[in-house]
């Protein structure tokens, strides 16, 4: 219809799948997360140690290539477990940086806005908004820890052979299920916080705390009563053994990975919780 | 006719308080004014209809389908313009219109292009690529309108839609209500506190107080039916003249010399009034015909529930 006309008609037309309609959220974050030309530097940033690792991977598959640039071969340069792990490690950080830059800009507008009236007054649940908006952080954190650490398996094992990758299948499961679990913490926390909070900046230095301030409290209550039961409030502390005992590394955290996985859902549970509470169409007052 | 919005025994009760009570209603009309004085129960009573609060007993039902077990149906159905600022702020009008009709199920191309439709057909046309945070409280009000109808809703719910807005942009906004009432088939439900603009546009009307319906009226038979009120003045002998008009079935009481207050009966033909004062040569100078206003319907139905 010519805009000229400016006369309302109904709409009559096909409806897109419920199912998937969640997924307009990332659609609409993405266009202001990635508005900032920082943040687009910060991304393409955190995909130069993968594309090294490639390289690396790729070199010491080929050592002709190495002998042939005159370079000499130390004997400890493997692709192993300990080298995954430090891949997770390193991009993990990465994943931690960009989370505190964009997690706060995705709920706590709209709960500042009061937004979510016209969210909710649509066929649209309070399920599917939390879901879209951690699809936000999950999609994006995936592509930089557990999605290139898979592809960088797959290198190896397409220049190592089938030989190396039966006996090192673990560490593919640990790749996913290690860098899942960082990204749905990470996820979780921010959106809990921001939600909290309902402010951006502060939000921000919340996320960032909540790390700080945990370590600094395990290590306080470690401390004062002789127990490693206090590492259970340090998420740093918690993802670690969980990494370690996925990569089938040894870890000196003081936690049993039972433990670990234990914090790991608690703190998870928490965090539902917190987003229940405040992810409502309106606030009741009592 | 089908109901748009039936009540049966509807009571909410939030934080402890019973804030509606039992409310029991078919309403009918294309377009329901939804008045009360502050803290009667209007909004919660929308936020009921919309999902947001879980009755407490009865139930309400849209277009004869239950607001809770068929949310989504019902929420499919529904426009919601919110009376307070509901928006991103570092958003434009044209994503944030866009992103809402996706999200109510229209495709991608076809969001974009009836956001655009709809912010041209609210007056925000050309402010459209603006940031939402960057409006004047008038043009927010209409952006929230613009993303009430985006999808093409059956229903609209328009909680205080004229807040805020000056007198032209008030008009302007009325105007548009009662175009939306005209074309299609869409339903209004206007909640506001001013009379005005629930007489002008609305053919129905419930009155909550204190949380209970007080008053529900049709109001288009209500001004069909209502007694006609008559103030006069006359000059002249006017012995006689108030037994001439009892006869005819009028009440009638003399204020003072000359002033006069009638009720007349449904078929009272003026005619008589003019003949009753010519067989006693008085004079009439001024005949004021009063109806009932909807301030009168209001006013009345406080002070019945005072």
């Amino acid at each position: 219809m010519a805009v000229y006309k400016r006369s309302y008609r109904s709409y009559q037309g096909e409806l897109t799948n419920p199912r998937f309609r969640f997924l307009i959220l990332p659609k609409y974050a993405y266009e202001r997360v990635f508005a900032p030309k920082y943040m687009v530097a910060l991304l393409v940033a955190a995909m130069f140690f993968p594309i090294g690792c490639a390289a690396y991977i790729y070199l010491l598959n080929n050592l002709s290539v190495l002998t042939s640039l005159g370079l000499p071969i130390p004997s400890f340069l493997k692709v192993d477990a300990t080298f995954f792990r430090f891949f997770l490690n390193f991009q993990g950080s990465f994943a931690f940086i960009l989370t505190t830059l964009i997690g706060p800009s995705l709920v706590a507008p709209d709960l500042a806005n009061n937004a979510l009236p016209a969210y909710f007054s649509r066929p649209f649940s309070r399920a599917e908004y939390v879901v879209g908006k951690m699809s936000v952080l999950v999609l994006l954190l995936s592509g930089i820890t557990w999605f290139p650490g898979l592809l960088l398996f797959g290198l190896q094992w397409s220049q190592a052979g089938w030989d190396w990758t039966s006996a090192n299948w673990y560490i593919a499961r640990a790749l996913l299920f290690g860098g899942l679990a960082w990204v749905l913490l990470l996820s979780l926390v921010a959106l809990a916080l921001s939600a909290w909070v309902k402010w951006r900046t502060v939000a921000g230095g919340l996320i960032l705390g909540v790390f700080g301030i945990g370590a600094g409290l395990a290590t306080m209550i470690n401390n004062i009563l002789q127990t490693d039961w206090g590492s259970m409030l340090d998420l740093s502390r918690i993802m670690n053994t969980i990494w370690s005992s996925q990569f089938e590394i040894e870890n000196s955290t003081g936690l049993e990975p039972f433990e670990a996985w234990m914090a790991f859902f608690a703190i998870c549970t928490v965090c539902l919780l917190m987003l229940e509470r405040k992810i409502r169409p309106k606030e009741i007052v009592k | 006719m089908a109901s748009v919005i039936a009540l049966n025994g509807l009571s909410v009760t939030l934080g402890g308080r019973k804030i509606l009570q039992n409310l029991s209603v078919q309403l009918t009309g294309k377009t329901i004014g939804l008045l009360g004085p502050n803290g009667a129960g209007k909004s919660t009573l929308i936020n009921t209809l919309l999902g947001f609060y879980a009755p407490a007993s009865g139930s309400a039902q849209i277009f004869g389908m239950d607001v809770r077990a068929e949310m989504r149906r019902v929420r499919a159905l529904i426009g919601y313009m919110p009376e307070n600022d509901s928006f991103i702020a570092d958003m434009s009008a044209v994503t944030y219109v866009r992103m809402m009709g996706e999200l109510s199920g229209l495709p991608a191309d076809t969001a974009l292009e009836r956001a655009h439709e709809c912010l041209f057909y609210v007056g925000l046309g050309e402010a459209r690529y603006r940031k939402l945070g960057t409006y004047s409280l008038g043009m927010k009000q209409l952006a929230k309108l613009a993303q009430a109808i985006v999808h093409g809703p059956r229903l609209v719910i328009l909680d205080e839609p004229t807040n805020g807005l000056d007198p032209p942009a008030r008009r302007r906004m009325l105007r548009m209500i009662k175009e939306m009432k005209e074309q299609g088939e869409m339903h209004i439900v206007l909640c506001s506190h001013l009379l005005r603009d629930v007489e002008d546009t609305c053919e129905e009307v419930v009155i909550l107080k204190n949380g209970a319906i007080v008053h529900h009226a049709n109001l288009e038979e209500e001004r069909r039916l209502n007694r006609r009120f008559v103030e006069m003045e006359t000059v002249g002998d006017e012995e006689g003249f108030a037994a001439a008009l009892e006869a005819l079935g009028a009440e009638c009481a003399q204020v003072a010399r000359g002033r006069w207050k009638m009720v007349l009966p449904p078929d009272f033909s003026m005619r008589e009034l003019y003949r009753a004062a010519a067989e006693r040569d008085l004079e009439l100078r001024r005949i004021h015909y009063r109806k009932d206003t909807l301030e009168d319907i209001f006013l009345k139905a406080m002070e019945r529930n005072a």
